[in-house]
């Protein structure tokens, strides 16, 4: 059974929890607002809110999500709005509706109400409403009519509303101004009630990984639910899905899952949800000097986290372009990682970060795994079936230390990598005294270039050392062609990441020099 | 005034296909598709597929009652596959099931044997073996055999453009219901109406009196839903007529992209002739249209390539040969601009070889060679009423084109890694069906004896705006508000035989029907008013609801009015018929008159190409168009910005893909791109020019739907541009889109001579023109 809101009525309901969220609202509820454009998060033609009741009790959080890849079981003790849930009383429009309305935003109007509920999301932020914000908002919606520039004006108007939203009880603004309906003030209670107790959250988690005793030894179970990227290219390599049994699969936001095989989980019994799992969230600072992310941390909560801004200063900008706001709520960290594509962003990220995995079993044991250890071939972990990742940790990088990212793709936001790659150097008086440089869409798994990595040590910070690395790299790469480019560009493509990276590094490097 | 559907639109109340509720008994059906591209279809089994729970029936060829035969312009496209296969993706079965799931579920259980037959995915490789759709068509005008004699240079080439996926965010589909009188009714989510009901009954073997079409609107179609909605409607209406059902019929992301057509791609050969001072003295073009497997809208869709060869210029020895190429790929079809594109991408990219050949600015011959009122196209139409040196000389002031100039080269003299271009994209395109029998449409209108009025048309509204324009026309015309409008659904028993909503003259062909039946139903009004008031007719309007007296407040107003004249037994319906006058063209010498008019503009391009990485954003887009007197700004503007941007995403990140076995490798959102928020220009102005319309556009609201896209293609050349800055010597090829990985390479041009030697992979891209 999961309960939640829908809008302004309570749902108990007996469905799959790994049925979509989307089916669940358009032909169990008969809400036909919400639309279905791709089923796969890439036009946001189904975005919905999904709020979820803060640790004060008194707040609801509200982010966007592509309702088509939310498990439904993940709304439980949520509240789910679609734009029923906003329609003012009568035929008034919200202000943002009225933006778009005005500003001539909506033509053939089937992705409309995506970017209205995106925008009414934004509305409820705690953040502060800036041109920019307002824009990324809507990262995820893709329309073919408008070209985007009626919607910017929408956007712009609303920003210049926003302005006068108080930081405080801005609920209450927002209902007065007719942004959402009066009942919102009610939810965050609603939802207190719909608490499980103490023990019933016990019960639940330990019941968990005792009902995986069964599972099988081999492959089957994945966690899979990744902010960038699901169904990828370098996937030519071999083809999805597995054929081994697949019992208590364990899903996490559902970004890569709920694409692949929505149909093969939803009739499948015993889905093990792991994206709400308790002590799966939360990102640390040991005194060990190693940073600690819980398994089902998303992009946005790595986005949020002052420590992770701290420790890696343009971490916003990387984050930009792994996929969009929406994806960037449901998926996690861990599941980027298990679904083991070649060219998840956040997999080559970790792994120039050095990072590890904590696997546990279902006995109760756990493990320690490096990153680049967990990758056998395409799409074959080193990791049974019963096992789940449950955190993940890094040494934090020194003040000093070099750290970027980079990522090219045929449409720069929204869109999986061409290649990608980052690198993290310590450098000491003009010497390079440590160094992982990780690549993306260069060989059937996600690369830790060791070799080249190794041969960065020890030399100085010059042009001719990244020459002569490229050199090395290139043996160490084996891409293929496919419909995210050729191998030769992809070739080319990583020695000019590999440039940029070190102009990034040491400005001063000679263009001339390295071009 | 502001589009009327939005305010539905923004609260999710609008209706399409999917959300028309269900009703009981419906079957969901699911599209069994050729898994190979060309080949001897040997057997079906169904046997393991019609044991699966909630299957009803699978449906194939045989249990076609009429004729299994859907092609529009040639009868070669049969609605479910029979004796042979041509594409991968071609409807063989269509299976019903009492769920969507179920019915999906038992397409895996099909069991296929085809004998595979060679295929072929070039177009040339196509002509060259004689797999034509019709035969090749020449436009000619002038001698350009003999002009080059007197050319001071001559430069040939070749150019190539992709193809292009409609992504129409709603899919495409179908809901058919029997009727009791033995036929079937539809809800269609179809750009052509008439084409469903047409095709439909000739499937059925019933009178199309007998197939009721009816649609509310589409969730965008962008001329993919223009023939291909048919196939779509047929298979629901086939099912609904065989099994007494209501059958629902929605095609899935991925099956709507790997079963439809999409824009033609193109590959030409150009020659190019120039006198000394760079006026073009002849021009021969080749076009190669990749048509696909069945010649859908091919040979109407290469023919306005013809007509477009030119673009906006003005060339006295034209020739123009067109061959459209039957593939093994989905049959390729329309999409905005309708081959015009592809025709004027040859023309730009031929200008642009002869400017960097002679190491002159392109835009100078572009200026140069500008149309002027008089000059004949290839087809012997004048350019009448021509704006094309008015829009380039005013976008070129009022957007600062010496300033562009000269601030693109002051960056790239400062910038190593970073290069700017720009680009100069003048463009001009007929309007009408060219086709001239298809310029003709109805109005149906009814006053209601309160004094509301309802409104049907052939105009099929896909967020074009059209029912705001027809309801403003009808408004304007009658002197009433629009409030008291309603545009009813488009459907084939109130209006028939009707066009499809294409070509952009919707709002006009439709919009002039409802001005001529709004027209006699005011006149007819006032003369009745005349006599029941006492009031010289002369002299009598109805304006702001009010009826007038030589300017003065009559006693009676719009409602009284209605009211008087339904009790006086007056007519308050009309129907008139429009045809588009002095249309003709005669296709056996492709010469006569088959444009209303045409629509002029001129766009500056400028992109900043990051020349470490081979990424590059459009800064500015700045385009000054030619909407006559706009009736409808805000809709004009926003067709001018989302034709611009559809347009530049052809141009650079919409590619698609299919390997040489004709399997689509670009099959998902996920790997075909579109623009997105960020992808837009940062900067798109639109400049209305002072141009005063048109008689034949509707109020003399210039037609605003296809034009636009064309502003696109100077992304291509301004992206050129920006990689000649940062590497002069490579010898680029005229090849869109320009993707990042074509703008890398071209930068680098070294890079892939190194590694193709050692660490080549066995594997290649192989992606078809």
């Amino acid at each position: 059974m999961i309960e939640f809101y829908l809008n302004d009525q309570p749902i108990r309901t007996t469905e799959a929890p790994a049925s979509a969220l989307l089916d669940f609202v358009r032909y169990h509820e008969q809400l036909k607002g919400t639309k279905i454009g791709c089923r796969e998060g890439d036009c946001g033609a189904c975005t919905v809110l999904v709020g979820e009741l803060a640790a004060d009790g008194l707040t609801v959080n509200y982010q966007s999500m592509t309702s088509c890849l939310t498990p439904l079981g993940n709304c439980a003790g949520k509240h789910v709005v679609t734009v029923e849930g906003i329609n003012a009383a009568g035929s008034q429009l919200t202000p943002v509706q009225k933006a778009i309305v005005d500003e001539g935003g909506s033509q053939c109007g089937f992705c409309t109400v995506g970017f209205v509920m995106s925008l009414t999301g934004h509305s409820l932020s705690t953040q502060p409403a800036t041109a920019k914000s307002t824009i990324a908002a809507i990262d995820g919606n893709i329309c073919r009519c408008t070209g985007y520039k009626s919607l910017e004006r929408a956007a712009a108007k609303l920003t210049a509303e926003l302005a006068d939203r108080p930081t405080e009880n801005a609920l209450a603004w927002l209902s007065e101004k007719q942004f959402v309906p009066g009942y919102f003030a009610e939810i965050p209670t609603k939802l207190a009630k719909l608490r499980p107790d103490e023990a019933k959250a016990t019960a639940a988690s330990s019941a968990a990984p005792a009902a995986s005793a069964t599972a099988h030894a081999n492959g089957g179970s994945t966690i899979a639910t990744s902010p960038n990227g699901h169904a990828q290219s370098q996937n030519d390599h071999g083809h999805l899905g597995t054929t081994s049994p697949f019992t208590h699969a364990l899903l996490g936001g559902g970004t890569d899952l709920l694409v692949q095989r929505l149909e093969e989980l939803r009739e499948q019994p015993g889905v093990r949800l792991i994206f709400d799992q308790p002590g799966r969230r939360g990102i640390r600072h040991e005194t060990t000097g190693r940073v600690v992310l819980g398994a089902a941390t998303t992009a946005s909560q790595l986005l949020e986290s002052d420590l992770m801004r701290g420790l890696l200063p343009n971490l916003p900008q990387y984050l930009k372009l792994v996929s969009s706001t929406p994806i960037r709520n449901m998926g996690t960290v861990a599941g980027n990682f298990i679904n083991g594509s070649p060219i998840g962003d956040l997999t080559i990220m970790f792994l120039a970060l050095g990072a590890s995995i904590t696997l546990l079993d279902a006995a109760g044991n756990t493990r320690e795994l490096a990153l680049p250890d967990l990758y056998l071939g395409y799409k074959k972990l080193a990791k049974a079936a019963d096992e789940q990742v449950v955190e993940i940790s890094f040494p934090a990088p020194l003040a000093g230390d070099f750290f970027h990212f980079e990522k090219v793709s045929k449409r720069t936001h929204l869109d999986i990598a061409s290649v990608n790659s980052a690198a993290w150097l310590r450098v000491e008086n003009g010497v390079i005294s440590e160094a992982r440089v990780s690549a993306g869409g260069v060989g059937p798994v996600p690369l830790l270039l060791a070799c080249t990595s190794a041969f960065l040590v020890s030399r100085e910070l010059s042009a001719e050392t990244v020459n002569a690395a490229n050199a090395v790299m290139q043996e160490e790469i084996s891409p293929i062609s496919d419909v995210r480019g050729t191998a030769d560009y992809k070739r080319l493509l990583l020695r000019q990441l590999l440039w940029a990276h070190f102009l990034q590094f040491a400005p001063e490097l000679a263009v001339d020099e390295l071009i | 005034m502001n589009h009327l559907d939005p305010n539905r639109h923004v609260r999710g109340e609008s209706q399409y296909l999917d959300d028309v509720p269900v009703q009981q008994g419906t079957l969901y059906a699911a599209v069994f598709e050729s898994p190979l591209a060309h080949g001897v279809l040997r057997s079906l089994d169904f046997s393991a597929a019609l044991m699966a729970p909630g299957v009803a029936r699978i449906l194939t060829a045989a249990d076609i009652p009429g004729h299994n035969q859907i092609g529009g312009i040639v009868a070669d496209e049969p609605l479910l596959a029979e004796g042979h296969v041509h594409f991968r993706g071609q409807p063989v079965a269509l299976v019903l099931a009492r769920t969507e799931a179920q019915a999906h579920a038992a397409l895996k259980l099909i069991k296929v044997e085809i004998d595979p037959l060679p295929i072929i995915t070039d177009p040339r490789v196509a002509a060259a073996q004689g797999e034509l759709i019709v035969p090749p068509r020449t436009f000619k005008i002038g001698d350009s055999q003999a002009a080059w004699a007197e050319c001071a240079h001559v430069f040939e080439g070749v150019a190539e453009s992709g193809g292009q996926e409609h992504l129409y965010i709603e899919t495409q589909g179908a809901y058919a219901f029997p009727t009791e009188m033995g036929g079937v009714r539809m809800i269609s989510s179809t750009q052509g109406p008439t084409a469903v009901q047409r095709h439909t009954a000739h499937v059925l073997g019933l009178g199309m009196h007998q197939v009721e079409v009816d649609v509310t609107r589409l969730g965008g179609g962008f001329g993919g839903k223009e023939d291909q909605a048919t196939p779509w409607g047929a298979l629901a209406a086939l099912g609904a007529f065989i099994t007494k059902k209501p059958v629902k019929l929605v095609l899935d992301r991925m099956a709507d992209m790997r079963m439809t057509g999409k824009r033609h791609p193109y590959s030409s050969d150009f020659k190019i002739g120039l006198g000394a001072d760079l006026k073009i003295v002849a021009y021969e073009v080749t076009f190669f249209q990749n048509a696909g497997a069945a010649a859908d809208l091919s040979p109407a869709v290469m023919e306005r390539t013809l007509f477009h060869a030119t673009n906006a210029y003005f060339v006295p020895n034209v020739t123009a040969t067109a061959f459209s190429c039957r593939t093994n790929l989905p049959p390729n079809t329309a999409f905005r601009g309708f081959g015009g594109p592809q025709g004027m991408f040859v023309i730009e990219s031929a200008i642009a070889k002869a400017a960097e050949e002679l190491g002159v600015p392109t835009f100078e011959i572009q200026r140069k060679n500008l149309l002027r009122e008089g000059d004949l196209f290839s087809y012997r139409q004048a350019a009448e009423m021509c704006h094309a040196e008015q829009a380039w000389d005013t976008a070129a002031t009022e957007f600062n084109l010496a300033g562009i100039k000269a601030e693109v080269a002051q960056f790239n003299q400062a910038n190593k890694l970073k290069k700017k271009g720009f680009a100069v994209m003048p463009i001009c395109f007929g309007i009408s069906f060219t086709k001239t029998p298809m310029n003709q449409t109805r109005a149906l209108v009814h006053i209601y004896s309160d004094g509301s009025v309802g409104i049907s048309t052939g105009a099929v509204e896909m967020g074009q705006g059209v029912n705001t324009k027809i309801a403003q026309v009808a408004a304007r015309t009658l002197g009433i508000s629009i409030s008291r409008i309603k545009i009813e659904t488009t459907n084939t028993t109130r209006v028939a035989n009707t066009s499809p909503s294409a070509a952009s003259a919707t709002a006009d062909l439709n919009g002039k029907a409802t001005e001529m039946a709004c027209t006699a139903l005011r006149e007819r009004l006032l003369a009745h008013a005349s006599t029941e008031y006492t009031l010289n007719y002369e002299g009598l309007e109805i304006h702001d609801e009010q009826v007038l007296a030589a300017g003065v407040p009559a006693e009676t107003n719009w409602e009284k009015l209605v009211s008087s004249a339904f009790w006086k037994r007056v007519a308050l319906t009309e129907n008139a018929h429009y045809a588009t006058p002095d249309l003709h063209f005669d296709a056996t010498v492709n010469q006569g008159h088959p444009f209303a008019y045409h629509v002029y503009g001129t766009a500056l391009t400028t992109v900043t190409v990051d020349c470490l990485r081979g990424t590059y954003t459009v800064d500015a887009l700045r385009i000054a168009h030619d909407f006559g007197q706009s009736l409808n700004p805000v809709i004009d503007q926003g067709q001018i910005e989302g034709g611009a941007v559809q347009g530049i995403g052809w141009m650079t990140m919409e590619e698609i893909a299919y390997n040489a076995e004709g399997r689509l490798l670009s099959n998902s959102l996920n790997s075909y791109k579109i623009p997105d928020i960020y992808a837009a220009p940062a900067v798109l102005d639109v400049h209305f020019l002072d141009t005063p319309g048109h008689p034949r556009a509707i109020l003399r609201s210039k037609a605003v739907g296809e034009p636009p896209l064309m502003y696109g293609i100077g992304t291509y050349f301004a992206l050129r541009d920006a990689v000649r800055a940062f590497q002069g010597h490579t010898a680029l090829p005229f090849s869109a889109p320009m993707t990042p990985e074509k703008v890398l390479v071209s930068l680098y041009p070294e890079f892939a001579y190194e590694s193709s030697q050692s660490l080549r992979e066995g594997t290649t891209k192989q992606s078809v023109l």
